[in-house]
């Protein structure tokens, strides 16, 4: 590739996406009985990373299948890189890159061979894709296993060739479906490495994932996506802010977890739990209600409780979707 | 990237080639395919020519082997489908299709890869076995010409049955799925008159085998070829070629767009 042409598709890019690189309102799916999206709104800026966040079956694939123009919507409209899913397909998968929870590549060739093939129907030009795929095989450290059948390779090789051949034509909007799904913590670190620099060279990444910590740490918005819809979304922090803060205390007796509990639960208005084996009694505080380190350590004093440990956190995403899941199934029932 | 967006037909000649090239490297990274490729057929000379052979009356008298080659030919042409409705369904599993449908590609021109890389691996089988079928004794007797028709009727089969191998496999929707729908060509090829003439079958199951399409094709062969073959028959065993023929269009007009639209749509 040359500079100049890079710039120029950048610009493109830019002046296509000004506002939203994805932009989704009201998708409604249904696949015989199972309404797989209904309603999902989703907005995603160009240049960050979203994370969407849901259980098996919350349509998160379904989600990614529409935008990725697999799928055709029943209802509602999306636009990708500001091109309309169906009526402007063509125009959006020159615009996108789709890496999914299969390492979707031909094992009966080499690595090498995936990539120029590829690069060859994205129309790159034989010498242009041949020297694409030398590009990514050294960036993305592969150039020794470059000419082996990708049969040999581990789950993690093959797992970020997939990465690779999804970004052959650089594209400004990139769709991973749970990118590190079943990949040990070192494939993992190493696929994250990869996707945030790729959102730091402004690349749209939409994310799905069932790991909270994934969407945590890569992600600049997440969208909590549960019965094909959105159930909420922002910032993680601000996610985090809206559930509330972590108590966690450790006893130094059994006996005294079923008091202590109730102490806990009269002061944060959320609902303990209790793991008797560790002494511990976790309990997320009602959001916005503030707790103080000292106030804490008082009243369980007062009560007569002996605490080993005693520690406010914030709460973790996990937290954050079994509260907003919880709400989801109330509302529900 | 600079990706310059041509016109439909250039785009789909550039992904016919593509898709041909990724079969085609297929074999040259595993040369061992192309060895099992022409391995049965040769086994299957020996099991019946030699065989089943040694037991066998031929219509008219003459050599059984030389009975049997084209009705071989035409098994292999129809085997030829297993391969591609495999892969394809392999392709659909693991998520390969999905990729390759959210790229800029000509849907038409990347099966049409398929088949054609397809027919170059036809051809390379077809040659090992015609040394074969001529070391075992089967001769072509009606000159090149003819022998040129039959080997094209051939090629136009598996062709068409590539065609059919797509649409099972994208079907199926796994590789598992598509090695179980394997077992069933199995009758299909056997219930013809590629092994035995039909005239000694039950009446129904001969109705069955002279209407099958295979039979026209192995009747078309020996036809062509000048070899031994059952005289009378329904009207596709008396004029196998136009049979053939008939088959052949039929076959692509109903499984071409189908296979087209079944990648097309897949998983929606």
């Amino acid at each position: 590739m040359t500079a100049a042409s890079t710039d120029a598709t950048r610009t493109a890019g830019t002046a296509r996406t000004e506002q939203a690189a994805i932009e989704v309102k009201g998708l409604h799916k249904r696949f015989g009985k199972t309404e797989a999206l209904r309603g999902l709104d989703l907005t995603v800026p160009a240049g960050t990373v979203c994370g969407l966040l849901g259980p098996n079956g919350a349509g998160k694939t379904t989600a990614v299948r529409v935008l990725a123009t697999l799928v055709a919507p029943d209802q509602g409209t999306a636009r990708v890189a500001g091109f309309d899913v169906v009526r402007e397909a063509d125009q959006v998968r020159r615009s996108i890159g789709l890496a999914g929870q299969h390492a979707a590549v031909d094992e009966g060739i080499t690595g090498r061979d995936n990539l120029r093939l590829f690069g060859r129907f994205h129309r790159l030009g034989a010498r242009r894709a041949r020297q694409r795929a030398d590009e990514l095989l050294e960036r993305f450290d592969l150039t020794e296993a470059a000419d082996r059948l990708v049969r040999t390779y581990s789950g993690g090789m093959r797992r970020r060739l997939d990465l690779m051949a999804s970004l052959v034509t650089q594209p400004p909007v990139l769709f991973l479906d749970e990118p590190t799904t079943g990949l040990d913590p070192r494939s993992r670190q190493e696929i994250w490495a990869s996707i945030r620099e790729l959102a730091s060279a402004g690349t749209t990444v939409l994310l799905t994932t069932q790991y909270l910590d994934e969407a945590d740490q890569l992600a600049d918005a997440v969208a909590v996506v549960d019965h094909g819809m959105v159930i909420a979304h922002g910032p993680p922090e601000q996610l985090k802010a809206a559930v509330g803060t972590r108590i966690e205390v450790t006893l130094a007796e059994a006996g005294q977890l079923v008091p202590a509990a109730e102490l806990l639960a009269a002061l944060a208005g959320g609902e303990p739990g209790t793991d008797p084996d560790r002494r511990t009694i976790t309990v997320v505080a009602r959001g916005g209600l503030p707790v103080e380190l000292l106030r804490l350590v008082r009243e369980l004093d007062a009560a007569g409780v002996a605490a080993q440990d005693v520690a406010l956190r914030s709460p973790s995403l996990d937290d954050v979707f079994l509260a907003l899941t919880a709400n989801s199934i109330e509302r529900a029932a | 990237m600079a990706t310059t967006m041509p016109g439909a037909l250039p785009r789909a000649v550039s992904d016919t080639r593509g898709s041909m090239l990724r079969v085609l490297l297929a074999y040259r990274r595993s040369p061992g395919l192309m060895v099992a490729s022409f391995a049965v057929p040769v086994v299957m000379v020996v099991v019946f020519g030699y065989v089943f052979g040694s037991a066998m009356q031929v219509p008219g008298g003459g050599n059984y082997r030389e009975f049997l080659m084209p009705g071989l030919f035409v098994l292999v042409a129809v085997n030829g489908l297993i391969p591609t409705m495999v892969g394809t369904a392999r392709d659909a599993g693991r998520g390969i299709t999905d990729r390759l449908r959210s790229m800029p590609v000509s849907r038409t021109g990347l099966l049409l890869g398929l088949a054609v890389a397809d027919l170059l691996v036809a051809v390379c089988v077809l040659v090992p076995l015609t040394a074969v079928g001529l070391a075992a004794g089967w001769r072509i007797r009606d000159g090149f010409a003819h022998a040129a028709v039959a080997f094209a009727l051939l090629l136009l089969f598996r062709f068409t049955m590539t065609w059919v191998g797509m649409c099972l496999g994208l079907l199926a929707g796994s590789e598992e799925t598509a090695g179980q729908l394997a077992v069933l060509t199995f009758p299909l090829g056997m219930v013809t008159n590629a092994f035995v003439p039909t005239g000694g079958m039950p009446g129904w199951l001969r109705a069955v085998a002279d209407c099958n399409p295979i039979s026209a094709v192995v009747a078309a062969c020996r036809e062509q070829f000048g070899n031994p073959s059952a005289p009378g028959g329904p009207w596709p065993m008396q004029h196998p070629v136009a049979a053939t023929l008939l088959w052949a269009v039929a076959l692509l007009v109903v499984f071409v767009p189908l296979a087209v639209r079944k990648f097309s749509s897949h998983g929606r």
